[in-house]
């Protein structure tokens, strides 16, 4: 399912004409992996990905310890790869330092910091302003307009360990937002979080496709991956299977990827993992 | 107390733990946000055998070589413990515990080899903190705080406090929100491309020159009481990030300054036969400090939301 790497004159041309490769033809692919091998000592994580990514929403799915987290890391330079190169939106990853947004897992903040949710949200504009001396009155308004955006004006300056889950994860949704990045990486953004939470989330992911934005999000809920994404990567430390949902998110690869058996039950896909 | 004898005997004791106390307070607050406390204990403690090489390579005490010195070990250490950590695989603890340590240990036996122990740096002071053998024999009277000549009789050791504090207080300031940033969230100040590692080094050096600083004042032991203490306790009573650093160095100086005043100046004023370690009464202080605030964060947290 990956579009072709390049390797002929004019290949890069061609993609564009693939059927699904991209609502809106033009741009560079947002996420390009060539040959990734990341390890934790003796143990790998991921194996050999070569993965491109479609303009739009993108899931990644996998099951426990498919490196679904590792791979978004290692695609911010966050977990070292031993081998393989990424390139986002058409540069080396290491030129896009600082032009990804990122929407880390909500299980590895401190919640209790001394930090306002408008704190947390003007983090995102660092590196725009000077690093001491009073927050400039056009990036604070910026920061209040990205935490409007998610429904959270009203909450921006209580602390953030004083916030509903829900209510948490929509500040980190709009420190994301608030860095107005071409590329948003989110880890886990629907994880345990209410269903209010769930619509503003959906309806922010909605308007940064319509933008011309892509995001690309590790999900766990299988049920709604056809509702909320456009394309799928199904890994289990491997690439299992990639390209746009209607395609590449079928029964038979989703039981590939989760090695075990799927049951369907109307509209929700309930998984049986051996031993499990 | 005539104003002579204050001057000699208490104002710089008391001042150099003003500024011990206010400087390690402030850089503590970092090392409290991080969850690394037990870090600012292994610089306080890994700083040792630069200040010993540089006192037995220069003779000075006190001086820029033990400064400079204690920077390098610090540097030396901090890298240790990232080799330690990468080639053992050992958890940050394991390594942070192992390094210091050692360095520590080193120290020690170079006190005894170098011959500086037998001259000037005696092993108590190193322990302990000698802030009572800090004093101000040019000093007269009031009009000697005008005096220039009587000025710079101070003892020496105010002025490399006196320099540290400064110096930590203005790469705070010019470094106030990026250092927000690498506390709360080190992993995302990376994504925005800010030069985190840089930060990290920097910190450290703040951190190693304060326990530098602050080891005249309560020794190398107690350094760490100051670094944490007063923070970890003005953790607990506020919500706000400027509260929490300017708090922290507040906090600090005052525990510092009550802290020696309470340990002989003030029973001694009192008519008192009593005569203590002023870095003992300091770390008490702290601890009594954080015991305090985590009772009154107890209380405030049995309210209902």
């Amino acid at each position: 399912m990956n579009p072709p790497d390049g390797g002929h004159a004019g290949g890069a041309g061609l993609a564009l004409a693939l059927p699904g490769a991209s609502r809106r033809p033009g741009g560079p692919p947002p996420v390009e992996i060539r040959g990734l091998w990341v390890s934790y000592g003796d143990r790998p994580a991921l194996e050999d990905i070569t993965w491109t990514a479609a303009p739009g929403l993108t899931a990644i799915v996998g099951p426990n310890g498919a490196g679904k987290s590792t791979l978004l890391r290692a695609i911010l330079g966050l977990t070292p790869a031993q081998r393989g190169e990424v390139r986002l939106l058409g540069a080396p990853a290491a030129a896009m330092r600082g032009r990804v947004g990122w929407l880390p897992q909500r299980a590895a903040v401190d919640w209790d910091f001394p930090a306002s949710a408008l704190d947390v949200v003007a983090m995102a504009r660092a590196p725009r302003i000077r690093w001491f001396g009073p927050m400039p009155r056009r990036e604070r308004e910026a920061a209040r307009a990205a935490l409007a955006e998610v429904g959270m004006a009203d909450h921006a300056d209580r602390q953030i360990g004083r916030l509903s889950g829900g209510q948490q994860q929509r500040v980190f949704l709009a420190r994301a937002l608030a860095q107005e990045a071409a590329l948003l990486l989110m880890d886990e953004p629907f994880a345990a979080v209410d269903a209010a939470t769930e619509a503003a989330i959906v309806a922010v992911l909605r308007r940064l496709a319509a933008e011309g934005r892509s995001v690309v999000a590790v999900h766990h809920d299988l049920a709604t991956v056809p509702a909320y994404f456009d394309q799928v990567l199904l890994l289990n430390r491997r690439v299992v299977a990639a390209g746009p949902v209607a395609e590449a998110f079928t029964p038979q690869a989703v039981a590939a990827a989760y090695g075990g058996r799927l049951l369907r039950f109307g509209e929700t896909a309930v998984l049986a993992e051996p031993g499990g | 107390m005539s104003a002579a004898a204050f001057l000699q005997l208490d104002l710089p004791p008391l001042l150099a733990a003003l500024l011990a106390g206010g400087t390690c307070g402030l850089l503590g607050s970092f090392l409290v946000l991080r969850r690394e406390s037990l870090v600012g204990d292994a610089l306080a403690h890994a700083v040792l055998p630069g200040i010993v090489l540089g006192f037995a390579l220069t003779g000075l005490r006190a001086g820029l070589p033990m400064l400079a010195g204690a920077l390098v070990a610090a540097l030396l250490a901090v890298g240790a413990i990232g080799l330690v950590r990468r080639a053992a695989r050992l958890e940050p603890g394991a390594a942070t515990g192992a390094v210091f340590t050692v360095f520590f240990a080193l120290g020690l036996v170079l006190l005894e080899a170098t011959g500086a122990r037998a001259v000037d740096l005696d092993l108590d002071c190193v322990l302990f903190g000698q802030l009572e053998t800090l004093v101000w024999p040019a000093a007269t009277g009031w009009h000697s705080l005008r005096d220039p000549a009587a000025l710079a009789a101070l003892p020496r050791q105010l002025g490399l406090l006196a320099g540290v504090a400064a110096a930590s207080a203005l790469v705070v300031a010019l470094l106030w929100r990026p250092l927000q940033l690498l506390c709360f969230d080190p992993g995302y100040a990376r994504v925005l491309g800010l030069p985190v590692r840089r930060l990290e080094t920097a910190l450290s050096l703040l951190v190693a020159a304060a326990a530098v600083a602050a080891f005249e004042a309560v020794g190398s032991i107690l350094v760490v009481a100051l670094l944490v203490c007063p923070a970890a306790a003005v953790r607990l009573a506020t919500e706000r990030y400027a509260a929490q650093v300017l708090g922290g160095a507040a906090l600090g100086a005052a525990l510092a300054a009550l802290g020696y005043a309470l340990a002989g100046p003030l029973p001694a004023a009192l008519g008192l036969p009593l005569s203590l370690s002023a870095g003992g009464v300091i770390g008490t202080l702290g601890g009594l400090a954080v015991a305090a605030a985590a009772l009154a964060a107890r209380g405030r947290r049995a309210v209902p939301a």
